[in-house]
Parts: C-alpha cells; structure tokens; sequence
C-alpha cells in the first residue's frame, strides 16, 4: 500500500507533459527522484514484504494445501487441495462447520453488543470531560483512559476473579437480593435465559429445524452466553478509554463559533449536541466504529488467557478456533482458512458501515429550510 | 509509461516474494527421516522439551536427565514449555524440533500422521514390561510409537471426616452403582454435596467403562459411543445429577473435584492419583481415603491417562535419544518421578515397590489392571470437547441424543 502511494507522490512530482518539445521520459534534472525515492522506501518495502505480505502469501498457500504442519509448506509431499479447506469450514455438516457457526454465532453476538456499546460510553465520557465547567478533568481523563493501557492479560485474570462465584460482583448482586450466576461456567443464552423467563424454554419448530453453519436457528439467536456477556463487559470497560481519547482529539477540533451561533438561536442542549457536535464527529465516529469493528472480531488474548473457548464452547471466536485447529488438531489447512473467512468478514463488515455512514446529499425536501425563495428560482 | 513501471515494480516485488518464500522453503530441512532400522547419530546436544505440572516435576525431570547425561557423556538441556502443543508444532514446522519431549494420547496420532515421530518402541529392551492397556494407547497403524512415560487412573477420594460424621465406616465404602447413590444421599446436607466431580468425559467416562462402554474400543478404530453402556453410564449420572447428591466442581465453586473435596464442600470426588500432590498443597489438614471406585452392571473399570517420551524423528541424535528414554523409564527413575509428582510407573516390575511406598494410594495402581485408554485417533479431541460441552447441560438432556452426535462425530473422524 505505502509503495503505490508513495510512487503516486514522485510521479506527481515530475515534470510531465510541458510544452518545451519532447517528453524526456527518463534524466533530466528531477530524473534521479525516482531512485531515490525507491532508496528511501526501500526499508519499509523489505520489512513489510518480509514480516506482511510473505507470511500472508505462505498462510493463503497453507489454506489451499493438505500441509500437515510437519516440515516446510512448499515441500514436496505437499498437494494442492483447490478449495477444500474452505469446503469442510463452511459446509460438509461436520463437527469442523459446527464448531466454526459456533464461534461465528459467539463472535457476532461480541461485536453486535459491545461495538454499540463502547462507542457510545466513549462518546458520553468525552463529552462530559470535554466539559469546561468539571473540576479536575485531567484526573477523570486520566481514570477513564486507565484500563486501555493495563495489559490485557491482567485484566483477564482480575475479571475472572471479579466475576467468580463467590467474586465481588456475585457479593454486590447479592446486596440486592439477586442471586448471580457463576459467570464464566455459566453456558446459557442470555436471549434463551430470558425467554425460559417468560416460560418458553422450546423454541418452535421453524427455529430448531433450519439451521446455518450447523447451528440451528434458535441457537444463532440465544445471545451471548453468560460467560461471554462477562468478556463484553470487560471489553466496554477496557476500550471506551481508548476511544474516548479519539472523541476527545474530536471535540477540541470543533470551532466554538457554531455552538455560540446555535445558542443564539436558541438551540437547547441536547439539540446542540444532536444536531450541531454530532455530524461533526462523523469522520471520527467512522474511525471508531471501524476500529472497534475490527478489534472486535479479532479478539483473542481474552479468550486464550481467560476461558479457552469454555464454558461448553461458547466464547470460542474464530481467531481461537483457527489457533486450535491449526496448533492443537494439525489442521493447519482449515486453521488458516478460517483466518481467511475471518479477514473476509472484517472486510465485508467495514465496507457495510462505510455505506451506511456515508456523506447524503442533503434531500430536497430538507434543502428547501435553507435555501430563501426567490420566485420560483434558486 | 509511468504506469507501466509502477506495474513492473510491483512485479518485481511478487517476484522478490515469490522467491523470498522459495528460500524460505529451502530454509526448513525436509524431513531426513531414517523410516526404518538405523538411528541417526551424532555429537549433538539433547534438547528436552516438558510440559510440567510444577516446579516439582521440573527439578525431578531435570536432575534425571542431568544425571544420565553425566554418565552418558551427551549434553542434555530440559525445557519446562509454557505452551507444549504450540512448542511442539512450531518445532516440526521448522525442522528444528525437540528430540526428546512430552506427547500426549490425543496428539499422537495427528504426529504420527504427518511423520514427525520416531516409532521407537520395538526397539526398546524392556517393551513388554509396559502395562498392555498403555503400550495400545500408544500404538498407531499397528506401530509402537513412544515409551509411556507413566500414568495415571481415576478412583473414588473421599473425605474422611465428613464420612465419619455421617456415620458411615470403612464397612461402608460403596462396591456397586446402588451403594454409591446411598452412601451418596447420606453424605448430602445442606453445604455438603455427596459427590462431586469435574463434568467431562474424563471423569464420568469411568462409569461408561463400568457399564461396559466407552466412546471407542481399545485401539480407537471403531466408534463405540452410542453403545448401551454408555447409555446406561450416562442415564445413571443424570439421576444422580437430578437427585442432588452429584454435582458438578463448578457448580459448587470450585475448578475441579479436588479442590470441592479438600474444601469441604464434596464428600467424594472421583480424580485421578494426582490429587495427592493438590490436596497436600492446597488443603493439607483435610484427611482423605482413597477407594475403588464401584463396580458397575458390567463390573470394575475405570478411564487411564497417560504420556509419552516421544522422539522426532527430524532428531539430529536419535541413538541418544533412545538411551535418554531407556534410563527415564528405569524402575529407579519412574520411581524417583512418583516420589516427586505422583504419578504411578508404566512398567509393570515397579509395582510392588511403588506399592511399598504408597501404601494410601494403592487402588490407583490396582486400576491398571482394568483401566482403559481415552480415545487416540487423530481428531477425536475436538469430538470429546464437543461431548463435554454437551455434559455439562447432562441434567436437562437425552443421553441417547448426546451419545448419538458424538457417534456420529466419532465415525466422521475415522473415514
């Protein structure tokens, strides 16, 4: 990527197309930028192509090989297996295509609940210490940004013994009478928990009959299970601080101008926010949706440090899926095409979002309020 | 023109890629594999790679082979890894492999597969001194892989001061299915669970080989899970499950059966000889027994863990490495490894001096007799996840149901 832009900004560099006679395609007095330039890029060239796009190259080869993780990949006793991998990931109706719903079903229901989530604490803390009249910001800032920056790790092992049985969340919900589950050994929906609730513990049969991926229906729609409801709190918790720091680079950039011109005609508070702060942290909502999209879906550390994919494989995500197949089982082919299928729905997944926050056309209907009425004409 | 160049450079560098991944795969040695009758050789440091339980079993491992390299005169280093699947992966994926390390039942079929093991185990002086039922765990196509390293079964641990305030005695220890559900409702009170153990295969397989089943027969060809036993196991676990008197470990709050037992909150737990070394670090006032575990409708039987000394077959030393494995699996040594970890012997002609020794624990070693291996055919862990993860909801399900996807798992596996 770094190498095309930075040929597009030597090429606009050079002289071409001037009027004085031919075009001189090589020499001339700028005619040694090139070389220089591949010289300067050259570092970054070599490292990315070495530790980015050769692993990647050898990762896509592994997922279309029957490479048993013995020896190197491009031996000769490896075969190309065309797409077969892929194949008994996403259909074939075995354990492998169960397992990978699975995960998939566990991954969305993570990105679906905390990418809302943490982008709309982060919004209202730094909303509220962007604020001139709170006293001693930078302790708050400071506070909220805390978590972002502990290792992760650590925070695996804190909420694995806040959210024990016996653990100080259990013993503040049992202040107010409700008696807390075991968290991370408990491998009911959360969905499912509360319509057993209401008394429907069968789902009908449309639901249990069709399924996707080997999981049924009724199962894609169960909600996180209790253990993996613990992880999305734990990642609101750790990355709002960090996108808060985004929202707070934001709002500082903001001109005061417009507020005040808003104040003037007579906009209350929450207008002012909605209308007026909002569509200009559009740009940064995309960074931080997007960030949090892809962080999302790649989570790993919390589930290889804290849960293992348990309880009853219900905080298995691709990434640790993959990990296991490839590490554990010797499936190096499928272990690397569901990193593939992964890097495809993270793809998918951004573009979806970029659509839908695109910059409108302001319609017609709207423009009209703007615009003064000439006669007729514009 | 400009463009045209931008596309050469760009093919120059799939080009410089292509080639930087050819000697790549120049870099990794193919596998110069000797697959039948001489070892390498060579003057070559051993490298030892463990997967330890502690600091204990690495000062034993360690001073065990620094002896034997003293007296062989080959340099060895042992390894303690953080992560022995991985370690062990990114070793024969490089070529550069541990020579000697730990090898699970359930990866040593997926090494065998895929050659990075040497199948030793012929060539071993004291091959049919081996306990049989271990010797087929290891066994893969018809080839004895890797000497066992020693093993381990489950039985029933029971507290003994709970047992006595309920009035029960030695007399009492339960023999048949009946008597464990009795002595069971006795011990419930209102803190204490009868029993309690981890909810997985590897525990309640132990009533599925005493009702005469397991998830599949001895040498792991053929799936055996939907089998009546195994129906009958199960259904009798979820009475007791649904009677109250078993629970899970982590439904009473605990990790596993020995820390529900030592902390009072089980009265029986079934876990293997290891819970000796937990308990007397974790809980060392707590007083237990250990007991046979009952007999079900089809007689004794109990589940075996185990693993082995495997040798890569990549090893530059081979030849040293056998002679390492010959010593470590010495009655002298696996003696000394018991002492400092508690694992029981794999050869059979340590057990009357093991037995010795271990007075307290002797039903652990009596169960080699009739225990039987975990599945070993290459991906069968993934389909006993699959099945505990199903266990754990055992309360509320069809066994039948259960034992039928893990069948059909199971067959899946072996085409």
């Amino acid at each position: 990527m770094s190498t095309l832009l930075e040929s597009t900004v030597i090429e606009s560099t050079q002289p071409g197309g001037t009027p004085r006679g031919p075009r001189r395609p090589r020499g001339g007095i700028r005619g040694g930028e090139s070389a220089s330039g591949w010289l300067f890029t050259a570092p970054t060239i070599l490292l990315l192509g070495l530790f980015l796009l050769v692993p990647i190259l050898m990762a896509l080869w592994v997922s279309v090989s029957d490479w048993s993780g013995n020896g190197s990949p491009f031996s000769a006793g490896v075969h190309f297996v065309g797409a077969q991998n892929f194949g008994s990931v996403l259909s074939g109706g075995g354990l492998t295509e169960e397992n990978f719903g699975i995960s998939l079903k566990n991954n969305l229901w993570y990105v679906i609940l905390v990418v809302p989530a943490q982008t709309v604490v982060a919004l209202f803390l730094a909303v509220m210490v962007n604020r001139q009249i709170l006293k001693g910001r930078g302790f708050f800032r400071t506070a909220f940004y805390f978590p972002s920056v502990t290792s992760s790790v650590a925070i695996t092992v804190l909420w694995l013994f806040l959210f024990s049985q016996s653990g100080a969340i259990n013993n503040v919900l049992s202040w107010l009478g409700v008696n807390g589950p075991n968290w991370f050994q408990e491998p009911s929906g959360i969905v499912q928990d509360a319509l057993a609730g209401l008394g429907i513990r069968q789902g009908p049969s449309a639901l249990t009959g069709g399924g996707f991926l080997g999981v049924s229906w009724w199962d894609w729609i169960g909600g996180p299970s209790v253990a993996m409801t613990a992880l999305i709190f734990m990642a609101i918790f750790t990355t709002s601080g960090t996108f808060m720091l985004l929202f707070i680079a934001a709002l500082q950039n903001l001109s005061g101008e417009v507020q005040e011109a808003a104040m003037v005609d007579g906009a209350s508070g929450w207008q002012r926010f909605r209308f007026i702060t909002l569509p200009q942290l559009r740009p940064t909502l995309f960074t931080v949706l997007t960030l949090g999209l892809i962080g999302g879906w790649q989570i790993f550390d919390q589930i290889y440090t804290g849960t293992q994919g348990g309880p009853a494989k219900t905080t298995t995500v691709p990434a640790y899926l993959s990990y296991t197949s490839a590490f554990h089982d010797q499936n190096w082919g499928q272990g690397a095409a569901i990193g593939f299928i992964l890097f495809v729905i993270i793809i998918v997944f951004t573009i979806l979002q970029r659509f839908a926050l695109r910059d409108r056309a302001v319609s017609k209907r709207r423009m009209r309020l703007y615009t003064i009425e000439t006669g007729g004409r514009r | 023109m400009q463009r045209r160049n931008r596309w050469l450079a760009a093919g120059a560098l799939a080009l410089t890629g292509a080639l930087a991944l050819s000697a790549c795969g120049s870099g990794f040695s193919s596998s110069s594999g000797s697959s039948g009758g001489k070892l390498t050789s060579s003057k070559k440091p051993l490298t030892v790679l463990i997967g330890s339980s502690g600091p204990a079993e690495t000062k034993a491992v360690t001073s065990a082979v620094a002896s034997w390299s003293k007296s062989s005169g080959t340099g060895a280093k042992v390894i303690a890894a953080n992560a022995l699947d991985q370690q062990l992966a990114q070793g024969f994926a490089s070529g550069k492999p541990a020579d000697v390390f730990y090898l699970s039942t359930g990866s040593l079929a997926g090494y065998a597969a895929n050659g990075s093991l040497l199948a030793y185990g012929s060539m071993l002086p004291n091959k049919s001194d081996f306990y049989p039922t271990l010797v087929k765990s290891f066994t893969y196509n018809g080839k004895f892989y890797c000497a066992p390293k020693d093993f381990s079964t489950l039985q029933l641990v029971i507290n003994s001061d709970l047992w006595a305030k309920a009035g029960l005695t030695a007399a009492d220890y339960p023999t048949t299915w009946a008597e464990l559900e009795t002595v069971a409702k006795k011990l419930t009170t209102g803190k204490v669970v009868g029993l309690s153990l981890n909810g997985e295969y590897a525990r309640l397989g132990a009533f599925m080989t005493e009702a005469g089943g397991n998830l599949m027969n001895g040498d792991s060809s053929k799936a055996t899970a939907d089998s009546a036993g195994n129906v009958a196991a199960l259904t009798f676990v979820k009475k007791m499950l649904n009677e109250g008197v078993l629970k899970y470990a982590k439904n009473v709050g605990e990790s596993d059966g020995g820390q529900a037992l030592g902390s009072g909150k089980a009265a029986m737990t079934i876990e293997g000889n290891w819970v000796q070394g937990e308990l007397s670090a974790d809980f060392p006032t707590t007083k237990y027994t250990v007991a046979p575990l009952p007999a079900g409708p089809s007689g004794k039987g109990t589940l075996q863990f185990s693993n082995c000394w495997g040798i890569a077959k990549d090893s530059p030393n081979q030849a040293a490495a056998l002679k390492l494995v010959e010593q470590l699996t010495t009655t002298k040594d696996q003696l000394g490894f018991s002492k400092a970890f508690g694992v029981l012997p794999s050869i059979q002609s340590a057990a009357a001096a093991w037995k010795t020794q271990n007075p307290s624990l002797v039903p652990f070693l009596d169960g080699a007799t009739y225990a039987q291996g975990v599945p070993t055919a290459k991906g069968a862990d993934t389909v006993v996840t699959d099945f505990n993860s199903k266990l754990e909801t055992l309360s509320t399900s069809d066994p039948k149901t259960i034992l039928a996807a893990t069948q059909t798992n199971l067959q899946a596996i072996l085409k």
